[in-house]
């Protein structure tokens, strides 16, 4: 699990340091993920150890966006004055980028397999 | 619950300094889990949304300001950078799938990243929202870290963008079933590319509890629309500003 972790991180810190050296718009860590994307696919697949570990730090990614989204409690008096549009804008783009994104995928892979 | 106890072992392991601020996230995050389960991973009882209130309630309660906290919880902050790098193992899994539909991914994915942010700041400016607050909008759908990084070149506020990025994440979780169903979409790789791209690493999350190849399609959706994203938002920003 430790050497897994190690090479989780060695592959982040190689996307950092790509992105400040080019001065890239991309977050190290997006960097790091199609690099051992790159890597997996060369070596054909991940060692048992490195899947159990990604797999045990995915299943629970929903605990790593808790301490920033407490940070709601900073922006308290601005969403209290905004709260109408802010939370229009939320809730319609958010449903809106679903729909469109599930339709068009959806009527573009009917296209594609059936012309086969 | 095995995996949450492995995650704070690491933790305890690496940084020999647990603090009270890690303690209490680990902790509101079982309980929200356990409720969750409870609730047989029912999307309106969102294990984020859940951890979150109680912990604000927490704070408020015992005067902690956010600062103080983040000290402790940052810990699990940094996990975000390995997670998303570990995104890479279940997206290879899903290879030879991802080559047969690799045109119609990017261009729904191209569709999707559009309509989030054309439409977050349409919206946004329809109901009369701040030219601050609007610029913190258009970059909501991806992932916290990309989506601070273009609110400061846009002149948003990050750290508003980074509540406004985790709302969105809760509000997709919640309403993809909902959509879904309505519009009947049934393919778990279209159901988590989706929800991928409108609602990054919480979406993921969440596709992770439906299924492996939806949470696959998700984090490649995530990853995909962080990049689009950043070349993007900056370009968009001056003409969405004229046309409004």
């Amino acid at each position: 699990m430790l050497g897994a972790l190690t090479l989780l991180l060695v592959f982040q810190l190689i996307g950092e340091v790509l992105a400040q050296l080019f001065a890239l718009p991309i977050p190290g860590p997006v960097i790091g993920m199609a690099l051992l994307f790159a890597a997996l696919a060369l070596r054909g697949g991940p060692s048992p150890e490195l899947r159990d570990t990604a797999q045990n730090l995915l299943q629970h990614l929903s605990l790593l966006f808790v301490p920033a989204g407490v940070g709601v409690m900073l922006h308290f008096h601005r969403i209290g004055d905004e709260w109408l549009p802010l939370a229009a804008s939320l809730v319609g783009s958010t449903v809106l980028t679903i729909a469109v994104t599930a339709l068009a995928l959806r009527a573009l892979m009917r296209r594609t397999e059936g012309g086969k | 619950m095995r995996a949450p106890a492995q995650l704070a072992e690491i933790w305890v392991y690496l940084s020999a300094s647990p603090l009270l601020g890690l303690t209490v996230t680990l902790l509101a995050y079982q309980g929200a889990w356990w409720l969750s389960k409870r609730a047989h991973f029912h999307p309106l009882a969102n294990p984020v949304l859940l951890a979150v209130a109680a912990l604000v309630l927490l704070l408020k309660l015992t005067g902690t300001p956010y600062p103080t906290y983040f000290d402790g919880a940052q810990f699990v902050h940094f996990l975000l950078g390995p997670a998303t790098v570990a995104l890479a193992i279940p997206l290879y899994a899903q290879l030879p799938r991802l080559r047969a539909m690799a045109f119609p991914l990017l261009a729904a994915l191209l569709a999707g990243s559009l309509t989030a942010t054309v439409s977050a700041v349409a919206i946004g400016r329809l109901f009369g929202a701040s030219e601050a607050s609007l610029l913190s909008l258009a970059p909501k759908s991806v992932t916290t870290p990309v989506a601070m990084g273009i609110a400061e070149r846009i002149g948003g506020l990050p750290s508003l963008t980074a509540v406004l990025v985790i709302t969105t994440g809760i509000l997709g979780a919640v309403s993809a079933r909902f959509i879904y169903r309505a519009l009947g979409i049934a393919d778990h790789a279209v159901r988590g590319f989706a929800v991928g791209v409108a609602s990054h690493g919480i979406g993921t999350a969440r596709a992770f509890q439906v299924s492996e190849q939806a949470g696959a399609f998700s984090g490649l959706a995530m990853g995909l629309n962080a990049l689009l994203t950043a070349l993007l938002v900056p370009l968009l920003i001056p003409f969405l500003k004229h046309w409004l």
